[in-house]
């Protein structure tokens, strides 16, 4: 147990999260933050989907990063992929109807999404199956925290609601408050992005 | 010895380092700039020669060309509150009043928010204040609509210098109009508050009992959402005295050309931006007009909302337009086409003026370069 968890596994999990982060540090990702983010649900089953497919992604070329040959490797790590998402989206088709028609052609597209392509490059082609599966984990879920951060604020200002039920109160608009229009578009959202990449670089001087 | 002056002598060992009230340093910093000039010259070994007109000083101009504009958009919102309630429009001083009344809140949310992170941000960087905001600060409220919500308004002002302004740099540093993103985030973010027809423009309610309480059903179009459904304008000479309705500050053609004709003869804006601009509106104004059948004279295009009061004030901002003087010919051209484009092809925004300054505001550096490398070519060539 010790052994699986390792400092150098600890790393693979939770670097991602913060210092290494794949939106925020390395900004990649970016086009799918900005489309999916307009609600908070879409958000939350987008960052899940990436989370899942990076992961086991990871540890299928990890096993058999042996055996690709170097110069179709990319094809290789594609048709996984593909293999992957195909099974994400018809298992969104099946449970959640409602969230993948507003996804639409996200869920496809997450097959171009470069941290899936960085991560099997960079990590999964030289490691074990297990460090491979945490960094697929970690790489996901750092992904999917700036997502939910950006959809709660595009949702909360947007909307009023937060997944769907109303939060801002009635007596609020009575008043005279309006939702905010621009938070729906994407240019809003690509400010949101920045302000989050603002603030987690102003708290980490070191990333 | 002036007792101004006398004053901000009294006051500044308290806001220097290490004094009581360091911390608004940059507030009496920059009341002492805007009411003094700084009495620093050129370090020693410079060749540098100052103009005794700093930018505060340049700043200040555009704000006393700017009066006539804001002091009839006053008058025009108590006369647009006034015939739309069907009363008395004979008392101007009781219409300005009114007017006043609307816009002073405006103004005053408009400066202290702005000039409120301004001074923020200075003291935390530790610089001197920026005066850009002097400017921006009585502009805002003069292209919005008269019933733009406060709250909004501060919201949209504050956005704006931040994400306009203090990112980029600060004064002078910033791509894009600052009042003008102001405008477009009011614009995209509460868009039944800023167009339309349905009581957008015309102030509905009685201030400290003056005016008159509009009644709910009642809509007021300007020229342009007239034009936008097909309709010729009725009377094309208010527009040109200013009595129609629109935003506070833009209606009255008459009122900005006072200001243009203090800008140019002080020589702060650039008449090339300016003429450029009508130019290119009345071009296009007048190919649309016969190829797409526009309702509006090709002259309308020019009195009409936004057109002479962008023209004038907001296209010839020298931080943001091209700088190359023949740069300005085509910056200037292309705003006006643009706008007109926007205007009469776009079924979704009657106005295009601010879409159209933005639009230029983003490719002027690419007008500039272009000017500049077709000069160092040219003068490459005769070198050979």
């Amino acid at each position: 147990m010790s052994k699986l968890f390792s400092a150098e596994n600890r790393e693979a999990l939770t670097g991602p999260l913060n210092l290494n982060n794949p939106v925020t540090v390395q900004v990649l990702g970016i086009c799918s933050a900005l489309a999916v983010t307009s609600q908070l649900a879409p958000a939350i089953v987008m960052g899940l989907s990436v989370t899942v497919i990076t992961a086991f992604a990871n540890v299928i070329i990890s096993l058999l990063r042996n055996t690709i040959p170097n110069r179709i490797r990319i094809i290789v790590q594609l048709v996984v992929v593909a293999a992957l998402v195909t099974i994400v989206s018809q298992l969104l088709k099946a449970f959640v109807y409602d969230v993948s028609v507003q996804l639409s052609v996200y869920v496809g597209l997450i097959i171009t999404n470069c941290i899936l392509m960085g991560r099997l490059e960079a990590f999964a082609m030289q490691s074990a199956p297990w460090p491979s599966f945490l960094d697929g984990i970690g790489n996901g879920l750092g992904y999917a925290w700036v997502l939910v951060a950006v959809g709660f604020v595009r949702e909360l200002f947007g909307f009023g609601t937060l997944l769907g039920f109303q939060i801002v109160p009635q007596a609020l608009y009575d008043m005279g408050y309006m939702n905010n229009g621009m938070m729906v578009m994407p240019a809003m959202s690509l400010i949101i992005v920045g302000c989050v990449i603002w603030a987690h670089r102003s708290l980490n001087k070191e990333a | 010895m002036n007792p101004i002056k006398k004053l901000f002598d009294n006051i500044r060992p308290h806001v220097e380092e290490g004094g009581k009230f360091h911390a608004f340093r940059s507030l009496v910093d920059g009341f002492e700039t805007f009411a003094f000039v700084p009495n620093t010259t050129s370090r020693v070994g410079s060749v540098n020669i100052h103009d005794a007109i700093d930018s505060k000083r340049i700043m200040s101009f555009v704000v006393i060309a700017l009066i006539p504009a804001l002091l009839f958009g006053m008058y025009n919102v108590g006369y647009q509150n006034a015939v739309a309630a069907g009363g008395d429009t004979s008392d101007i001083c009781a219409l300005f009043l009114y007017g006043l009344l609307a816009v002073l809140p405006k103004l005053a949310v408009s400066y202290i928010v702005g000039l409120g992170i301004e001074f923020v941000v200075a003291q935390w960087k530790n610089e001197e204040i920026q005066e850009g905001f002097l400017v921006s600060g009585i502009i805002i409220p003069m292209i919005v609509p008269v019933n733009t919500p406060l709250w909004a308004l501060a919201l949209a002002v504050a956005f704006s210098v931040v994400f306009a302004k203090e990112i980029f740099g600060g004064t002078g540093m910033n791509i894009f109009n600052v009042a003008l993103i102001t405008r477009a985030f009011l614009f995209f973010s509460y868009p039944s508050k800023m167009t339309g027809d349905d009581s957008v423009w015309v102030a509905q309610e009685q201030i400290c009992g003056l005016g008159y309480n509009v009644p709910d059903t009642f809509t007021a179009a300007t020229p342009l959402g007239d034009a936008a459904v097909g309709t010729a304008m009725a009377d094309p000479m208010a527009a040109i005295y200013g009595l129609i309705p629109g935003s506070i500050g833009e209606t009255s053609v008459i009122a900005i050309a006072l200001g243009a004709i203090l800008l140019l003869w002080t020589g702060v804006a650039s008449w090339k931006i300016m003429v450029s601009v009508f130019a290119g509106g009345a071009l296009m104004g007048y190919l649309l007009q016969g190829v797409a059948g526009n309702p509006l004279e090709w002259w309308h295009q020019l009195v009409v909302g936004g057109f002479a009061f962008g023209a004038v004030f907001m296209a010839t901002d020298p931080v943001t337009s091209a700088r190359t003087e023949c740069g300005k010919w085509v910056y200037g051209f292309l705003i006006g086409v643009v706008a007109v484009l926007v205007r009469v092809l776009n079924p979704g925004y009657p106005e295009g003026m601010m879409l159209a300054i933005l639009l230029m505001n983003l490719f002027a550096p690419l007008i500039d370069y272009c000017v500049v490398q077709r000069n160092i070519n040219k003068r490459a060539k005769r070198a050979k």
